[in-house]
């Protein structure tokens, strides 16, 4: 079967389970889910974003690239709350400034991330991992009180059976392998049923056979959900992107389909003079 | 489906752990109690009065141990300064107990406590007024710990300080109120604190029977304490907490607010502290700055990792043996105890850092089995 035949299984699977609940906040009218204008941030006069120009389409699944240092990283911090900017606006949809907002209501708002290496919680089950990513009410009295409910709980169930974990569900998620611990926190993703994912390097680690499935299931999330993944892989890049973002030092160097980069001049001279 | 028969499974799982726990406490108490008000004097099975009164002590300490166990074992804040809270719920106590002295005191005044009337004071200062209400007094000795927690939560929390500098803040928080404390002028008997108490809601706290009661409601008062942080520890609440600990940015990312956990359970914490506190002055007949000193607060962290961290049980363990420990040793080489204190920190750090706790389940159940099925919130990085 190919990939995105696969692909396609797979959205059946996910998208028919696992569809987002329309979130009227996010104002996609002009069919942009995330802008990020003119942004930089300076670490001691470093520049490790300058003067960054991004668009991000509703439901695309775009690639960001770059060397080491060009500032993949500091974009989805900033995105994420994390580290605030000196210079730029960030957009979620027409309406929700994110500079306004903390990592928490960032998070709330719809937008999940996964880290480089993966971040999971060792000393907590599988099972628990996933409950505590839930998209529900995050604050100290309704947790306090919470209890799952049959249709959080299928809906975990359904997340675990994607995921391929179903038989680890009571295990600490420490004692899992380092492929499975990428796709619990793909799971913890999931699970959240956010509309925007920022994904840094989901197959690092990974066997190839694990790469493949990673990729199938990127692709069939897209559409639905918007999905960035920063990936230093370039065969997995080839084989998930449509569109790739080049970055260079803090700033776009090129953008386009993955034929129309490899034959950018810019980025050839990029990268054919860092070898050098 | 499944997941129910689980969660049932796990409710009464959790159930047992309290029984027990509760159990061997009531068991002890019981014992204790009647074997103090029963059997005669001179009997070889008689537990005197002093026993009770240590008893209750060690009671006290072990909720005292508990609620530093739920902020650093589960959530990983490690407080170098609870005897703070400790001591200003005995303190709140202490001043219920110096009203109740009435105008048996030395200057035989009505109105003013003793030391007050040594000052030249001729009325109470507005802090003292209410003070004579059981009521208002424990009102107080909850209150105020939970307010300057919260406080000093909010502060140190939404700043997004961690760590070491965190544990170094709540140290200069009770230095500060010990230095406070100290002072005539604040109108807490200054050096010689608050002591001399005769009565407690109409009981001569002088009496055998008076005595075993308190120790009875201290012992109550911690099984209480300890099945209200089993559940909250248990909740999602406490599973948060956990995650916080492992990793704080991460818990944030998934859309909690992590500072407001912290505050809260920082609240929670310092409420079980100041009762604590409030139970242990009747008992000793005695609060004064000295129990607002850092080396106090420390005695409590080192309860914690002796008997092991993020278990609750653990907590309790450790406090009553090394607080025994401190008993029959400050009897026998007085001077050493510090020294033997700081050994047995670095001992157990270094070579026990789940705790006397971690180290008997490692030796009763096979690791494989049990861990699986163990409560996965004892497990710590």
């Amino acid at each position: 079967m190919s990939l995105s035949a696969r692909a396609n299984e797979w959205r059946y699977q996910t998208g028919f389970r696992l569809a987002p609940q329309p979130d009227a906040r996010i104002d996609v009218s002009h069919n942009v889910i995330l802008y990020i204008e003119g942004v930089t941030v300076s670490f001691d006069g470093f520049k490790a974003l300058n003067n960054l120009n991004l668009y991000i389409n509703d439901g695309e699944l775009r690639c960001l690239i770059g060397a080491n240092g060009a500032g993949k990283t500091t974009l989805m911090d900033v995105v994420t709350g994390k580290t605030p900017c000196d210079a730029g606006q960030v957009y979620f949809g027409q309406t929700i400034n994110l500079l306004e907002h903390d990592e928490a209501a960032i998070a709330q708002l719809g937008i999940g991330r996964k880290f480089q290496k993966p971040t999971i919680f060792d000393a907590h089950t599988v099972f628990d991992n996933l409950e505590l990513s839930l998209k529900v009410n995050k604050g100290v009295w309704h947790s306090l009180f919470a209890s799952l409910t049959a249709e959080q709980a299928d809906h975990i169930d359904e997340v675990l059976e994607i995921i391929g974990l179903k038989q680890q569900r009571r295990q600490l998620a420490g004692a899992l392998s380092h492929g499975q611990k990428q796709w619990l926190e793909i799971g913890m993703l999931l699970v959240a049923d956010p509309r925007l994912l920022l994904i840094d390097e989901p197959v690092a680690g990974m066997t190839a056979q694990e790469t493949e499935r990673t990729a199938e299931l990127l692709i069939s999330l897209a559409g639905k959900r918007t999905v960035v993944v920063v990936e230093h892989d370039m065969a997995f890049v080839r084989s998930i992107a449509r569109t790739v973002t080049v970055l260079h030092q803090g700033s776009v160097l090129a953008e386009g389909t993955m034929d129309q980069i490899q034959n950018n001049p810019a980025v050839i001279e990029v990268y054919l003079g860092e070898e050098r | 489906m499944n997941n129910f028969v689980h969660k049932w499974g796990e409710l009464r799982q959790g159930s047992q752990h309290i029984t027990v726990f509760a159990g061997i406490l009531f068991a002890i108490t019981l014992l204790a109690s009647l074997s103090n008000l029963l059997i005669p004097q001179d009997s070889f099975f008689h537990v005197s009065t002093y026993t009770i009164g240590l008893l209750g002590k060690y009671l006290c300490y072990a909720m005292l141990a508990l609620s530093v166990d739920v902020i650093w074992g589960y959530c990983g804040i490690l407080s170098l300064g609870h005897g703070a809270f400790f001591a200003l719920g005995g303190y709140a106590m202490g001043m219920y107990l110096m009203r109740q002295i009435g105008e048996r005191g030395v200057y035989g005044n009505a109105e003013l406590p003793d030391f007050m009337v040594f000052l030249n004071w001729d009325s109470l200062p507005w802090y003292w007024l209410g003070m004579d209400q059981f009521w208002f007094a424990m009102l107080m000795a909850l209150l105020v710990p939970g307010l300057l927690a919260f406080v000093f939560g909010w502060l140190a929390f939404r700043s997004r300080v961690t760590g070491v500098y965190l544990s170094i803040m709540t140290q200069a928080l009770t230095y500060a109120l010990m230095l406070a404390f100290f002072r005539n002028e604040m109108g807490f008997g200054g050096n010689n604190g608050l002591t001399d108490f005769r009565e407690l809601l109409g009981f001569n706290l002088r009496a055998d029977s008076s005595r075993v009661l308190l120790f009875a409601i201290t012992a109550l008062a911690l099984a209480l304490v300890y099945i209200s942080s089993y559940f909250i520890m248990r909740s999602r609440f406490g599973r948060v907490l956990v995650s916080i600990r492992d990793s704080e940015s991460r818990t944030r990312f998934l859309g909690y607010r992590t500072e407001r956990y912290k505050v809260w359970l920082f609240v929670y914490s310092a409420l079980i502290a100041g009762l604590a506190g409030a139970l242990y002055v009747p008992q000793v007949g005695i609060i004064n700055p000295g129990e607002f000193t850092p080396i106090n607060s420390i005695e409590i962290v080192v309860w914690v990792a002796v008997g092991g961290r993020g278990t609750l049980y653990g907590a309790v363990v450790g406090a009553v043996l090394v607080s025994y420990a401190k008993t029959r040793f400050t009897a026998l080489v007085p001077e050493s105890w510090i020294f033997m204190l700081g050994a047995l920190f670095v001992i157990v750090t270094v070579f026990l850092p789940k705790g006397i706790v971690g180290l008997l389940k490692q030796r009763v159940a096979d690791p494989d089995s049990s861990a699986a099925f163990e409560n996965p919130r004892q497990v710590l990085p």
